[in-house]
C-alpha cells in the first residue's frame, strides 16, 4: 500500500509523546474521580434494587414468563426494547448507505462470473465441518428465540446466532451457495416485518389492552412454551429483525471483499 | 474486595480511552472503543448482584427463591446487541475513509484535505 | 464474593488490557474474541445468563468476524 509521506505536526500540535503524557495526567483524574463516586455506592453484593425485586416477585404470576429478564425486556420496559430495536435498525440503514457507492460496482461483476468462485482454498475438512454445523446453528437460533420466556436467551440472541449461521456457509468456501441462502430482499423484508412488528403488536396492546405495548393475549400457565401473550411474539419479531439486520451486515462487508479481491486478482493476471 | 467490580470496571474504561488516544490505526480504535463500552456492562451487573442470589430465571426453582436484579441485566442485554450493530458503522465509516483517503492512521487524516 | 468472579474479574481486566494494547489490528480481533468470551463467563458468575448469552454470541464470535472483513478489505 502507498503510504503518504510521514504525518506533519502542524503548528501548535501536540507530538506522540507530549499526547500520551497529557491522557495520562488527565487518565489519572479521570479514574480518581470515578472511583470516587463509585465509592459512594453500596458496597458490592451488599444492595438489591426494590424495582427488580418487585419484578422477580410479580412477574412469575403477572406474565406467566418464567425468565424475569425476558419479561423486563419484552413487557415492563418494552417500550426502551422498541428504542433500542430502532438503534439497530438506524445503523444497518446508513452501514448499507455508506457502503453503496461499493455496491453498484458489484453489480453484475459477479454474477456473470462461474458459479462456483471463491477465492480463498477451502480444506475438505473445514467444508465438511461447517456445511454439518449450518443446520444445528439455524436449530439453535429458532430454539433460544422460541424459549426466551422460558429460560435463558429470547430475539436478541437467536437472532445474532442464525446470522452467524450466514458465516458459517461462507467459511465453507461456497460464495455461490451463500448468495442463494440470503435472498437480500426476503431479508430487508424480514428485518423490516420485525420492526414493524413489534410496532404493530404494541398497538394492539393499545386497541385492546388500553396501553402501547400492553400485554393483551392469554397469559396460559407458566413453563409452558405457548403462554405469556404478547412476550414470545414480540421476541420472535427481534429476533428477526436482529437476524435480518446482521445478516446484512455481513453481507453488505463481505460482498465488497469479494468484489475487491476480484480486481486484485483481475489487475495481477 | 468488596470494592473489586468497580475499580475493574474504571480499570477497564481508562486503558480503553487510553487505547483510542494512542491509538494509530482507526480499527484499533474502534475495537479500544467497544472495550470502554464494556466496562458499562460490569459496572451495570455488578450493582445488580447479590451474593447467595440465584439467577432470575424460575423455570426450576422455587418462586420464591431470592433472585438477582433482573431490570440491570436487560438493560445490559440490549447494550450488548446494539453495541455490536453501533461498532459495525463505525467499522463502515472505517471503510470508506481508506476508499478515499487511502490511510486509517488518525494523524494523517488531515481535516483540511479533501 | 466468591473464587470464581475474582479469577473472571481479574481475567477481565487481564483480556481488556490484552486487547488494547494488541497493535496490529488483526490480532487484536482474535484477542478482542477472546475477551468476549471473559466476560461471558464473568456474566455467568453474576447470574446473568441471558447476558452471557449474547456477549458470547456478539463480542466472541459476530464482532470479531465483522472486524476480520472490514480489515480486509482495508488491505488493498
Amino acid at each position: 500500500m502507498a503510504r503518504q509521506a510521514p504525518p506533519r505536526r502542524r503548528p501548535g500540535e501536540l507530538s506522540f509523546a507530549g499526547r500520551r503524557r497529557l491522557f495520562v495526567v488527565g487518565a489519572v483524574g479521570l479514574a480518581g474521580l470515578l472511583l470516587w463516586g463509585l465509592a459512594g455506592l453500596p458496597d458490592f453484593s451488599t444492595f438489591t434494587p426494590v424495582y427488580g425485586q418487585v419484578l422477580n416477585r410479580v412477574a412469575v404470576e403477572e406474565r406467566s414468563t418464567t425468565d424475569v429478564v425476558t419479561a423486563v425486556n419484552f413487557d415492563y420496559r418494552g417500550f426502551d426494547t422498541l428504542g433500542e430495536e430502532f438503534i439497530l435498525f438506524a445503523a444497518v440503514l446508513v452501514l448499507g448507505l455508506l457502503l453503496r457507492a461499493l455496491a453498484e460496482e458489484r453489480r453484475g461483476k459477479i454474477d456473470d462470473d462461474a458459479p462456483r468462485r471463491h477465492p480463498g482454498k477451502t480444506s475438505d475438512a473445514v467444508r465438511l465441518t461447517t456445511v454439518a454445523l449450518v443446520g444445528p446453528t439455524v436449530l439453535l437460533a429458532i430454539y433460544i428465540t422460541a424459549h426466551g420466556h422460558l429460560t435463558p436467551g429470547g430475539g436478541f440472541q437467536g437472532g445474532v446466532i442464525a446470522a452467524t449461521a450466514l458465516l458459517l456457509v461462507y467459511l465453507g468456501g461456497d460464495y455461490a451457495a451463500m448468495r442463494r441462502v440470503r435472498p437480500l430482499t426476503l431479508v430487508t423484508t424480514a428485518k423490516a416485518a420485525g420492526a414493524g412488528g413489534f410496532v404493530l403488536i404494541g398497538l394492539g396492546g393499545l386497541i385492546f389492552a388500553g396501553a402501547f405495548l400492553q400485554n393483551f393475549l392469554p397469559l396460559g400457565q407458566p413453563g409452558h412454551l405457548v403462554a405469556a401473550g404478547t412476550i414470545p411474539l414480540l421476541s420472535l419479531a427481534v429476533g428477526l429483525e436482529v437476524a435480518g439486520g446482521f445478516v446484512l451486515l455481513l453481507s453488505e462487508l463481505l460482498d465488497q471483499l469479494l468484489v475487491l479481491r476480484r480486481r486484485r486478482e483481475r489487475r495481477s493476471q | 474486595m468488596s470494592f473489586l467490580p468497580y475499580v475493574v470496571a474504571v480499570w477497564v474504561c481508562v486503558i480503553g480511552l487510553y487505547g483510542i488516544v494512542t491509538s494509530r490505526h482507526l480499527i484499533h480504535a474502534i475495537i479500544c472503543l467497544s472495550v470502554v463500552q464494556s466496562s458499562t456492562y460490569v459496572l451495570l451487573l455488578a450493582i445488580g448482584y447479590r451474593k447467595g442470589y440465584a439467577a432470575p430465571i424460575f423455570i426450576d426453582i422455587p418462586r420464591s427463591t431470592k433472585a438477582v436484579d433482573p431490570v440491570v441485566q436487560a438493560l445490559t442485554l440490549t447494550d450488548v446487541v446494539v453495541g455490536g450493530a453501533v461498532t459495525a458503522l463505525l467499522l463502515a465509516i472505517a471503510v470508506q475513509l481508506d476508499k478515499h483517503l487511502g490511510t486509517l492512521d488518525p494523524d494523517e487524516l488531515d481535516p483540511l484535505r479533501d | 464474593m466468591i473464587a470464581v468472579q475474582v479469577v473472571a474479574l481479574l481475567l477481565v481486566a487481564l483480556g481488556a488490557t490484552a486487547t488494547v494494547m494488541a497493535r496490529d489490528p488483526v490480532r487484536q480481533a482474535v484477542v478482542a474474541s477472546l475477551y468476549g468470551l471473559t466476560l461471558g463467563v464473568l456474566f455467568f458468575a453474576f447470574q446473568a445468563p441471558d447476558v452471557a448469552l449474547s456477549n458470547i454470541v456478539i463480542g466472541a464470535v459476530a464482532l470479531p468476524a465483522m472486524i476480520m472483513l472490514a480489515i480486509a478489505k482495508t488491505r488493498n
